[in-house]
């Protein structure tokens, strides 16, 4: 390392890396948690509202009387289930298998739909209903922090289709490889803060 | 002619002509001077032709030093906006006591000073912070830039959106006047159905993103992109309270986003999370509003401290005393931050425990930043002072600030707070603590840095001027402020019934006058310095022998920052790598890959800004289309991958050719 | 220099000043200065010689100085460090123990356990009840003891525990009385407590001290301490005044105005307060513990459309045309930022002269304001709005 520039003297140490190291991407998983971190934030906001406000039914209807468990439960399922197809692309990414990747992000997103579908059709039931979120705090607080997890749910279907077209386009890149990373932290996180909506809205509310 | 009406709904919203205040003296007098003042910059840039220059090196620009001194600049516009409510407030105060009424109906007035609070913190003091510490940051880690440069530029143009959204509601439709807060239910659709409160939440969620991306963005480069050999403990102590304060960020932000979300569904959608009726619960925002308000003060003045350390360093001469004290005083500061919201409303009769527990939390706060105080004492002891431009301003701070964390602690005993809830003590005590700890560390941030980002000093009788100014100013304005607040004098009051409170707040206007000058001999320091610049010239780069690594480069620093990344091997890289006789690489130069320019976040944050405007005024057919626009926007920027590229060797060898003739032409 | 003089000039003036807050008449306002000034103290323990050390410091170490040791190198010292965090710890660490013990003792809700150093209350002393409402822009008072309400005035015995119950009609506020106690908010749909005692007779400011509306700056009251014959002669002056405070005459006083003439109500509607502290003034809304009874017991089931009908407190004052505190621009019909005078607001060249209270604008001996037709005198049941069976 000729190069490497030295002040005189033996002992004197290296001040300069000559070398150009390419910028690792790590920062952009750890930019991703981090927000990740500070949409759970948000969740938490919306949680605690739901926890201040979950039993102001202003003389309306109580979550006993209005949520349908075994929906919820179908709901829950197909979205643990998007979870795991995930899992199975990002394991067929490793194994660079195109194709494989695709069909698994594609049974991912029919999964997302089919849940984002069964919410959309208990959200029209309970606004049929004249449970709106305009009837209570309870309900507005049910209805903002499940349809904040549902848009969520939504702009996550829309970047994995926006991703599969990329992936179509360039093959598993290291950049696409990111970004898969990236949807799959995204994804799972949904799944996460859907099992506590699952636990302490659905549950915790009809037994109440 | 029904129709009619339906289709201007439509197509306007709520928007109408009569929104323009054109009968009202004050801001026909104002948009005049605006435009005209727009009118001659404009003119001015095409007659010069610079409108290619300034997209392409600097509306586009990822340059994180670039991107830095765009915030700045919006600060400073903001902060002379905020200043003329400001000077409006003191002087309506001054004219309306006992049989006068001012000029300044509280229709007006309320807005001013709701306008006032919103602007100096959001689009002054967080811009002034954040431009700060994106020039300074990665400099003093050796690094080329910050970790997503794109989100940067990105996050600049969301919060100047949203200062631009603020501003528009001067001249079309008018601010909230609630308070820079916006309680609930005096905020919500029954009590406040105007465009007020909507701009309110707009500009705040436009800029919270991008201030909330900034933060992202600038801990994933202190974590990350630190040169070699720089451990967490040697890294500048600057960079340490960027890093708590942006720690901070990240975790309150969310929380006013979803805040402001539920008051907009409030007045938007028509739900009830904080409404009297239906089971809402108004005391909830407060709490919510706090846990980010709170904080938020952290956010602010922890990088006011950085900065005071490492001027009061290099103007000693001296290694800053108790470094690790330092650092471990910035961390519980940070940490305590959020278990101290509660003191903000200690009058909401929460109890006794609630009470105290928060009480003394806050108080705790003080432990570590008297510590703070203590290291910059003794760091001054035993050492060399130089005082020049930087150095005065922490001479003005320490006892200005000290007496404003005693206010702040008595504050913070909850019976004490009973009688000065709310007064006009309290606002001197948090003017007292912001102007005192932040805009003088802004300010003196400024003096210390303008050399490394221009090549030259600022002229130093100006800044003395300015200064003095501020220093004597702050005291006149706030001293009979406390004093009025001692005498059972509310805040946000625009009359006063007591005849006997004028001499008071003539005084106070007249020191408002006096900062207010303070302000100008700035203007006129950075107007001069741009004169003189030849005198000012510093060809070294190291113009106040100073310590950290920002100063081993050139000034201004070339887009690459350092041709070699240096490498670390003590705390005060720079200060080592003088004493031990480092010598500057001269040959062997390799291209340097760099991100590209992007007209991107100008694109997002303009379709975001519209989207405000349009959900402000009902827009509705404006306000999907530019969601839409916006997504659509997104997933274009996506299919990019060509966002990066090299420098190549020859252009770093000329460059860095051209630095190394400077310092043997200056020997 | 120039600072010298500031804080000479600063000095001077707060030589001369009325601080009523350094300076108060009541025994809780009295407990919290001293609170102020001991904590004060303390910190000056810290503070003074923080700041005279940076000026001994800047002076003995300026570069200029060639007798001044320096020693670039020198930047920890561990028995420096122990002090430095020490200090402020010990401090802190009274001040704590300060604030646990007085937050609990001036709790507001707590009731007086004296009337002032070494003054037990007397056994057979009943505390005077107090019902406070912040209205839009004005402050009721009603006794229920004596059966008699006043706005804008409130009167008081000299050295007999008061028991405020305070509430909102639509915003927040925060009742204020600086000579007397600490401030505790006024919030629609809530109760604050305030227990406090006045030692001195005279005529106190009140006010609201959180900002609530344009008619903010205006909504002060007088509190005046009297002597216990005083105090008869003013609750006779107000039954001899002629009205009665029944819901309508609440409606019709609820309604945003500023700057309004002090007036009484010689009777008080039984129940009134609960009925505002349950939003429900108006004829056939559902009270706030009435829905809080039914939440309790799990809602009011699907079939409640009845209920929602009888919750919708904040719209009403929309609908009803009086503009709301903060209406802004669409919505108040008058052009932004203008000097149009919002609805209920005085113009603003009237004349208001006061002498730290508001002066009525005529005698209140006179019974102002009171021209309410149809006032009756009858007691209503203390629940008002009788709730239709439930959905459940």
């Amino acid at each position: 390392m000729h190069e490497v520039t030295a002040p005189p003297g033996a002992t004197a140490p290296v001040f300069y890396e000559q070398e150009e190291h390419a910028h690792g991407d790590g920062g952009t998983l750890l930019g991703f948690w981090l927000y990740l971190m500070s949409d759970c934030l948000i969740f938490a906001v919306l949680f605690a509202c739901y926890g201040v406000l979950g039993r102001n039914y202003a003389a309306g209807p109580s979550g006993a009387e209005l949520f349908d468990l075994k929906l919820v439960a179908l709901n829950t399922s197909l979205l643990l289930l998007s979870s795991i197809t995930y899992g199975f692309a990002m394991l067929k990414m490793e194994e660079e298998q195109v194709d494989a990747v695709l069909r698994w992000l594609a049974a991912t997103g029919v999964l997302g739909a089919g849940f984002l579908a069964i919410e959309f059709y208990e959200f029209a039931h309970l606004i049929h209903e004249g449970a709106t979120p305009q009837r209570s705090a309870f309900l507005s607080s049910f209805f903002l922090l499940v349809g904040t997890h549902g848009l969520h749910v939504t702009f996550g279907i829309i970047w994995l289709v926006t991703l599969m077209f990329q992936v179509r386009q360039h093959g598993l890149i290291a950049d696409n490889q990111r970004r898969l990373l990236c949807l799959s932290m995204f994804w799972h996180f949904l799944d996460v803060v859907w099992i506590g909506v699952f636990t302490f809205v659905y549950l915790m509310g009809a037994t109440r | 002619m029904f129709s009619n009406i339906d289709l201007q709904q439509l197509v306007f919203g709520r928007l109408t002509l009569e929104a323009i205040p054109y009968h009202e003296p004050i801001l026909l007098v104002t948009f005049a001077a605006v435009a005209l003042g727009g009118l001659a910059l404009v003119g001015a840039v095409t007659w010069y032709g610079q409108w290619g220059y300034l997209w392409r090196e600097w509306f586009t620009s990822v340059d994180h030093k670039k991107i830095g001194i765009m915030y700045i600049i919006l600060a400073i516009v903001m902060l002379l906006r905020g200043f003329a409510d400001a000077i409006m407030m003191v002087t309506q105060k001054a004219l309306s006591v006992g049989e006068a009424q001012g000029y300044l109906p509280p229709h007006h007035y309320d807005q001013i000073f709701t306008a006032h609070g919103t602007i100096m913190i959001f689009f002054m003091a967080m811009p002034f912070v954040t431009g700060v510490m994106n020039y300074i940051m990665p400099l003093q880690i050796g690094a080329r830039d910050v970790a997503f440069p794109f989100l940067n530029n990105f996050s600049f143009w969301m919060t100047a959106g949203g200062a631009i959204l603020t501003m528009l509601s001067l001249f079309v439709g008018e601010f909230a006047r609630t308070g820079w807060l916006a309680y609930p239910p005096l905020s919500g659709a029954a009590y406040s159905p105007g465009v007020g409160v909507d701009y309110y939440i707009w500009s705040l969620q436009i800029a919270g993103v991008g201030t909330t991306l900034s933060a992202i963005n600038l801990i994933a480069t202190i974590v990350k992109m630190r040169a070699p050999g720089m451990t967490m403990m040697k890294l500048p102590v600057f960079c340490w309270t960027t890093l708590a304060s942006n720690a901070i960020i990240v975790t309150i932000f969310p929380v006013l986003t979803a805040t402001l979300a539920l008051l907009a569904c409030d007045r938007y959608v028509g739900t009830h999370f904080f409404t009297n009726d239906y089971g809402g619960n108004s005391m909830l925002y407060m709490n919510l509003i706090w846990i980010w308000g709170h904080p938020e003060v952290y956010v602010l003045v922890l990088p006011a401290f950085g900065i005071y350390s490492e001027i009061v360093s290099t103007f000693c001469g001296k290694r800053l005393f108790g470094y690790t004290s330092m650092v471990y005083a910035t961390a519980v500061i940070a940490l305590v931050s959020w278990l101290t919201w509660l003191h903000h409303f200690f009058t909401m009769g929460a109890g006794a425990n609630v009470n105290a527990f928060f009480g003394i939390t806050t108080m705790i706060i003080s432990i570590p930043t008297g510590a703070k105080v203590f290291n910059w004492l003794f760091t001054m002891y035993r050492g060399k002072i130089r005082f020049e431009g930087p150095f005065i301003w922490v001479m003005g701070f320490i006892p200005t600030f000290v007496l404003g964390g005693l206010t702040g602690v008595l504050l913070a005993v909850p019976p004490a707070d009973f009688v000065l809830h709310n007064s006009l003590f309290l606002v001197a005590h948090f003017h007292n603590v912001i102007i005192g700890g932040v805009v003088f560390g802004l300010l003196a941030g400024v003096q210390y840095w303008f050399p490394k980002a221009f090549g030259f000093r600022l002229d130093p009788f100006w800044g003395k001027v300015s200064f003095w100014c501020w220093l004597v100013g702050f005291w006149v304005v706030f001293t009979p402020i406390y004093a009025l607040g001692l005498m059972g004098e509310t805040r946000r009051t625009q009359h006063f019934d007591d005849p006997s409170v004028q001499p008071y707040l003539m005084v106070a206007a007249f020191g408002a006058f006096i900062i207010m000058a303070g302000i100008l001999a700035f203007v006129v320091q950075l107007l001069v310095s741009i004169l003189r610049r030849e005198q000012l010239r510093d060809l070294t780069g190291d113009p106040w022998g100073g310590r950290t690594l920002e100063w081993s480069t050139s000034s201004p620093p070339p887009p690459y920052n350092f041709a070699f990344t240096p490498v670390v091997h003590d705390l005060d890289a720079w200060w080592d790598m003088k004493k031990r006789g480092h010598e500057r690489p001269a040959g062997g130069f390799r291209p340097i890959h760099m991100p590209c320019n992007t007209a991107m976040g100008m694109t997002l944050a303009a379709l975001s800004t519209v989207l405000g405007f349009a959900l402000v005024w009902y827009v509705w057919w404006l306000a999907a289309l530019s969601l839409i626009a916006l997504i659509a926007v997104t997933i274009r920027h996506t299919f990019n991958y060509h966002t990066s590229f090299y420098i190549p060797a020859a252009e770093v060898n000329r460059l860095e050719a051209q630095r190394a003739a400077q310092l043997v032409g200056r020997v | 220099m120039l600072r010298s003089l500031a804080v000479l000039a600063a000095s001077s003036l707060l030589a001369g000043c009325n601080m009523v807050v350094m300076n108060p008449s009541g025994d809780i306002a009295t407990q919290q200065r001293n609170l102020i000034i001991v904590s004060t103290a303390l910190m000056l323990l810290v503070i003074v010689p923080v700041i005279a050390l940076t000026f001994i410091f800047a002076r003995r170490y300026r570069a200029s100085n060639p007798d001044a040791t320096y020693d670039p190198d020198w930047h920890h010292s561990t028995q420096l460090e122990v002090v430095i965090w020490t200090v402020p710890l010990l401090i802190i660490m009274a001040l704590g123990a300060i604030t646990w013990i007085s937050t609990h003792t001036l709790d507001p809700f707590k009731p007086l356990s004296r009337l002032g150093p070494n003054r037990p209350i007397p056994a057979d002393t009943k505390p005077l009840e107090v019902q406070v409402v912040a209205l839009d822009w004005k402050w009721l008072f009603i006794y229920p003891e004596y059966g008699v309400a006043s706005v804008n005035e409130m009167a008081a015995p000299v050295d007999r525990p008061i028991t405020f119950r305070i509430t909102s009609s639509s915003v927040w506020n925060t009742f204020y009385v600086p000579a007397l106690a600490g401030m505790i908010y006024a919030m629609p749909g809530m109760e604050t407590k305030l227990h406090a005692v006045m030692n001195k007779e005279g005529t106190f400011r009140g006010l609201s001290a959180h900002y609530s509306g344009p008619g903010f700056s205006r909504m002060n009251f007088g509190f005046r301490s009297l002597p216990a014959a005083g105090f008869d002669e003013w609750v006779a002056k107000a039954k001899a005044s002629g009205t009665n405070l029944n819901r309508e005459a609440y409606l019709a006083l609820e309604k945003p105005s500023e700057a309004d003439p002090v007036r009484f109500f010689s009777s008080v509607q039984a129940g009134i307060y609960d009925v505002i502290l349950g939003m429900c003034p108006e004829p056939g809304l559902m009270c706030v513990t009435e829905m809080h009874q039914i939440d309790r017991a799990g809602g009011g089931g699907r079939a409640s459309e009845e209920n929602r009908k009888r919750l919708d407190y904040d719209n009403r004052r929309l609908e009803s045309g009086t503009e709301p505190s903060g209406a802004t621009f669409p919505a108040s019909g008058r052009p932004p930022q203008g000097s149009v005078q919002p609805e209920g607001m005085d113009p603003r060249d009237q004349t208001l002269s006061r002498d730290g209270v508001n002066k009525p604008k005529t005698e209140p001996d006179q019974g102002q304001g009171n021209a309410l037709p149809g006032a009756d005198r009858t007691p209503a049941p203390a629940q008002l709005n009788t709730a239709p069976p439930q959905g459940r």
